[in-house]
């Protein structure tokens, strides 16, 4: 391993432009004339909009222009779209109500923009803002997914009666009757997996510009995807043809899933830039965002896992019911479905998997991926289970797990996906040792003697990420493909620029990318640039979400860089005369076999512009080569957290006390950026378990929209953590890698409520599991406890 | 009013963003990043975007804007307080530091340095703050405890790192062997 190959902990490259200030997000971007922009949001969950008088905020001063849902349907600018298509079980499509960027005729949800104001200052289109009258006639409104198909509910929008999206379902169900039917054991659990606002510390921005001169547009956005983008507001909004159309995701400050969807803000700056002739910029306000971000989670399921002989697993089914919100957002569609039920199998080798999900309409937000994205709500649904299952059955959980995982590969489960290899035993042993799971009876005695409850719980996930086979994906309705783009551009002196469609919001690409092409290539790290983000520069690519860049980000770099590593060689050959076959390169360095010949990196380069050794018949002079890398199947990054708390009987305040995390991400690249990123999905989703939330009150106000009100896990809430890994390389793509990004997002919160429960011996804990609600279950649980 | 903060007389004091808002009437006097400097700013106008509008500072963030995540965090007179929640005014004659005036022209800040070296930056938006709110401590305490560095950053919010490696970074510094 090189100091600066794959493997070793680089120092990021992208770092100090962050830690010196220079760092550019879109907010930091002012262009000359630049305009800005308020969006005039619907105070009502669900409200008929009678009427918008504009005039009197027209008049007001420093304002440009004040447009509205009838100028934009006026312009014929098209509807915000969900670009993959479920089928219901009875074969119907789903149900997509029309969403124009600015509501009209109709709010759909507090938050809603029903106006804006472009003026020359923010603090003179707040204040024109204050000035448009709008004639609500409010309805009622529904916003729990459990109620919003009851009869009698609020109709939402009229192409899904019942408020009803798609009622898809995955899995045999017959089979898993007959699973059920012959049982010896079986656990049920209900279960909320709660309400999440992503919250990025960047809020979302964009700056739309128009040139007149050119028929140009240009966007300036927080985009996790600037190519998807494009293409959305492209082909569906139909805001300007493709290749007028330019996004560049600058610098951006986190996305986890919420900076993917195209929403309505970045349509309505590109469209009102060329109505004003100025540019056009918006910065999400932090409470605004609260109310028009897409939040994540918001499932509520019944879920069923049988058993035979001996604590043997033979089926699971689960019904859920998934919030969408008030409008289907980009991908919202495929979460609650192929990234969740696909995902029930867990690490257990469950003979049969029946999974039903209505994906429902209500008055809030929308719902989409976030941080992990389906994932997390599989493995909470299984890890609950078969922590619940264990203590039924007096099993120890970690036999039980043991008993049941999956121990051969390649290996087909149920639900679609087939696990092409991994050692979950391997994790969980490594993980328990860590933990000192011996130690822990001592322990809780120990805590017991204090006054206080110590509870030890595991999670053992199971993801799927390096999404994904285009083809795959396209038969279960997905409207784009998955692969992903590289170039490698050599330059005459040797330094390379590597363009691709991948983009970094925090994930260290110019760092990890550039570690590859200084192994691969044998030239100083320094010499290699990342670019991204800019649909100009870089060609067509599909972005960054579900742990994909590394898996099939940087296996589309190795196709490409194969392929300049091949022409290379020929200009070597011409170079130092020698026959193509006898070129070796290594290290940098191209050598004749069995002569003392060679030729540095650089030289090859110089000579492959020059173009001075060889013929324009004999070959093609330059050094840049493309590739598209399409995967083969999905990658199955697995580990085992364990979680250790201790719970204050008096109070119900629960401390994490120990975190082990042993994850097996296949080959990793740079270990320092990898620890990060566990992290950090750590914190997400101990947040989940212990104190984030959204609420809406009935009438679909937003009770938790700032920080003030919605728990965001800072510095004190979190414990050491004790990260390792465990390594079995992916054999799906070349460099081995599975994806590190939503892990631990996705095993932590089952691992904590596993915890917890084991402390307080009780099941019936929802989360966020606040101090109240630990209280109220520890005095529910207190004769069991005191039982004991 | 001190005598750092004047009413401007002339229009050559108001920039030419002013031609709108036409409300810049009060000039602030202070210290910025080591260097005298007055500036041209409304009565209500914010610290945070006179850094970052009118002075192009833009290594000062604001992501809530009500104090509650820390991304705007700048120095005071050594203490670290929410730029988003302070007017420009209320710095008159004093010392104000930002992201920008860490580095020195050849080197970098050890707080800086060890934020790079242990992986405590990810996608930097809260970085500024963070390390600015460290700066602070470290200046006031020298060898903090881990639950001092933890009090330190509170009101600076992650997304990303889940602050283990910044606490490990911000010790890293303190508990450096010299």
């Amino acid at each position: 391993m090189s100091a600066t190959g794959i493997g070793a902990a680089v120092r990021r490259k992208e770092d100090y432009r962050f830690i010196t200030g220079k760092g550019q997000y879109t907010d930091d971007i002012s262009r000359p004339g630049q305009t800005h922009i308020h969006f005039l949001r619907s105070p009502h969950a669900h409200a008929k909009i009678t009427s918008i008088d504009t005039a009197s905020a027209k008049t007001m001063p420093g304002v440009l222009a004040v447009l509205t849902g009838a100028d934009l349907a006026g312009d014929k600018i098209g509807n915000l779209i969900c670009g993959w298509m479920i089928h219901s079980k009875d074969g119907t499509p789903m149900k997509m109500a029309p969403h124009p960027a600015i509501a009209h005729g109709k709010a759909c949800y507090a938050g809603d923009p029903v106006a804006v104001v472009i003026a020359e200052t923010l603090g003179q289109a707040r204040d024109a803002a204050e000035k448009i009258e709008v004639d609500y006639e409010v309805l009622p409104a529904v916003v729990d997914p459990a109620k919003t198909q009851e009869a009698g509910a609020p109709q939402i929008h009229e192409v899904a009666p019942q408020n009803t999206i798609f009622q898809w379902h995955l899995g045999e169900a017959a089979a898993v009757d007959a699973a059920f039917a012959s049982a010896k054991h079986v656990t049920k659990l209900d279960i909320v997996n709660n309400r999440l606002v992503p919250n990025a510390m960047e809020p979302r921005a964009a700056i739309g510009e128009y040139d007149s001169g050119t028929q140009n547009f240009t966007l300036w956005n927080t985009t996790q995807n600037p190519h998807v983008a494009r293409l959305v507001i492209a082909a569906f909004v139909g805001m300007a043809p493709e290749h007028k159309l330019r996004v560049i995701a600058p610098d951006v400050g986190g996305g986890f899933g919420s900076k993917i969807f195209i929403y309505p803000e970045e349509v309505v700056c590109l469209w009102a830039s060329k109505k004003v002739g100025r540019p056009v910029k918006w910065v999400c306000e932090r409470a605004e965002a609260f109310l028009a971000d897409a939040h994540g989670r918001d499932h509520v399921t019944h879920a069923e896992l049988a058993f035979g002989e001996g604590g043997k697993m033979t089926a699971l089914r689960a019904k859920t019911i998934a919030n969408l919100g008030a409008y289907m957002s980009t991908f919202s569609s495929s979460i609650p479905t192929y990234l969740y039920a696909t995902l029930l199998s867990g690490q257990y080798d469950l003979p049969a998997i029946y999974c039903e999900v209505d994906a429902v309409y209500t008055n809030t937000v929308p719902v989409d991926a976030y941080r992990g994205a389906g994932r997390p709500e599989a493995t909470f649904v299984v890890e609950r289970l078969v922590e619940v299952a264990a203590r039924e059955l007096h099993m120890d959980p970690v036999e039980l797990r043991r008993k049941n995982f999956v121990k051969s590969f390649p290996h087909q489960t149920p639900v679609i996906m087939n696990y092409d290899v991994g050692d979950y035993d391997a994790s969980m042993r490594k993980a328990m040792e860590i933990a000192d799971v011996n130690g822990f009876a001592a322990r809780r005695r120990e805590a017991e003697k204090r006054g206080k409850l110590r509870g030890l719980g595991y999670s053992t996930y199971i993801e799927a990420c390096g999404i994904a086979p285009s083809q795959a994906v396209g038969s279960l309705g997905a409207g784009v493909g998955l692969w992903e783009s590289a170039e490698v551009r050599v330059n005459p002196t040797g330094s390379v620029e590597v363009l691709t469609g991948s983009h970094s919001h925090g994930q260290g690409h110019e760092t990890t990318f550039a570690q590859l092409v200084s192994e691969r290539l044998g030239i100083p790290i320094e010499n290699v640039s990342i670019v991204h983000g800019d649909t100009d520069k870089v060609q067509f690519g599909m972005g960054t979400y579900g742990s994909r860049s590394g898996a099939v980000g940087m296996s589309a770099i190795v196709k490409a860089l194969e392929k300049v590593e091949a022409k290379a060689k020929k200009v070597a050959s011409h170079l130092m005369e020698a026959a193509e076959s006898d070129i070796v390169f290594k290290d940098g360095q191209f050598t004749v076999a069995g002569t003392d010949k060679s030729a540095a990196w650089a030289d090859v380069a110089l000579h492959a512009y020059i173009a001075h050794k060889f013929t324009g018949a004999q070959l093609e002079p330059g050094l840049k080569e493309g590739a598209f890398y399409d995967p083969t199947n999905f990658t199955f990054p697995a580990g085992c957290h364990i979680c250790e708390v201790e719970i204050d009987p008096e109070t119900g305040s629960t401390t994490i006390v120990g975190w082990t995390a042993v994850d097996d991400f296949g080959t990793i690249i740079n270990p320092m950026i990898v620890e990060g990123q566990v992290h950090g999905g750590i914190a997400q989703g101990v947040g989940q378990a212990l104190m984030e939330n959204a609420v809406y009150d009935k009438d679909g106000q937003l009770m938790s929209g700032s920080f003030m009100d919605y728990s965001m896990p800072r510095a004190e809430n979190l414990p050491p953590l004790k990260i390792d890994t465990t390594v079995t390389p992916c054999p799906g793509n070349p460099l081995g890698i599975k994806g590190c990004g939503e892990a631990g997002a996705i095993a932590a919160p089952a691992a904590v409520i596993n915890a917890i429960t084991d402390a307080i011996r009780t099941e019936n804990l929802a989360m966020p599991a606040t101090a109240p609600a630990v209280w109220a279950a520890v005095r529910a649980a207190a004769p069991a406890l005191a039982a004991e | 009013m001190t005598s750092d903060v004047q009413l401007a007389t002339r229009p050559a004091d108001v920039s030419a963003r002013d031609r709108v808002d036409a409300a810049k009437n009060l000039v602030v006097s202070f210290v910025l990043n080591g260097k005298p400097l007055s500036v041209a700013v409304a009565p209500t106008e914010l610290l945070a975007d006179t850094l970052r509008e009118g002075l192009g500072l833009t290594g000062t963030k604001v992501a809530c804007g009500t104090g509650d995540c820390g991304t705007c965090t700048a120095i005071l007179d050594g203490e670290a307080v929410r730029s988003c929640l302070m007017l420009t005014a209320m710095v008159a004659g004093k010392t104000v530091e930002t992201i920008e005036g860490l580095a020195g022209e050849s080197d970098i800040h050890p707080i800086q340095q060890a934020f790079i070296d242990t992986g405590a930056v990810q996608c930097g938006y809260c970085t500024p703050g963070m390390i600015l709110a460290a700066k602070a401590l470290l200046d006031e305490n020298p060898k903090p405890s881990a639950d001092d560095i933890k009090e330190a950053i509170s009101g600076n919010l992650c997304r990303c790192t889940g602050y283990t490696k910044i606490i490990e970074a911000i010790d890293k510094v303190a508990n450096a062997v010299a």
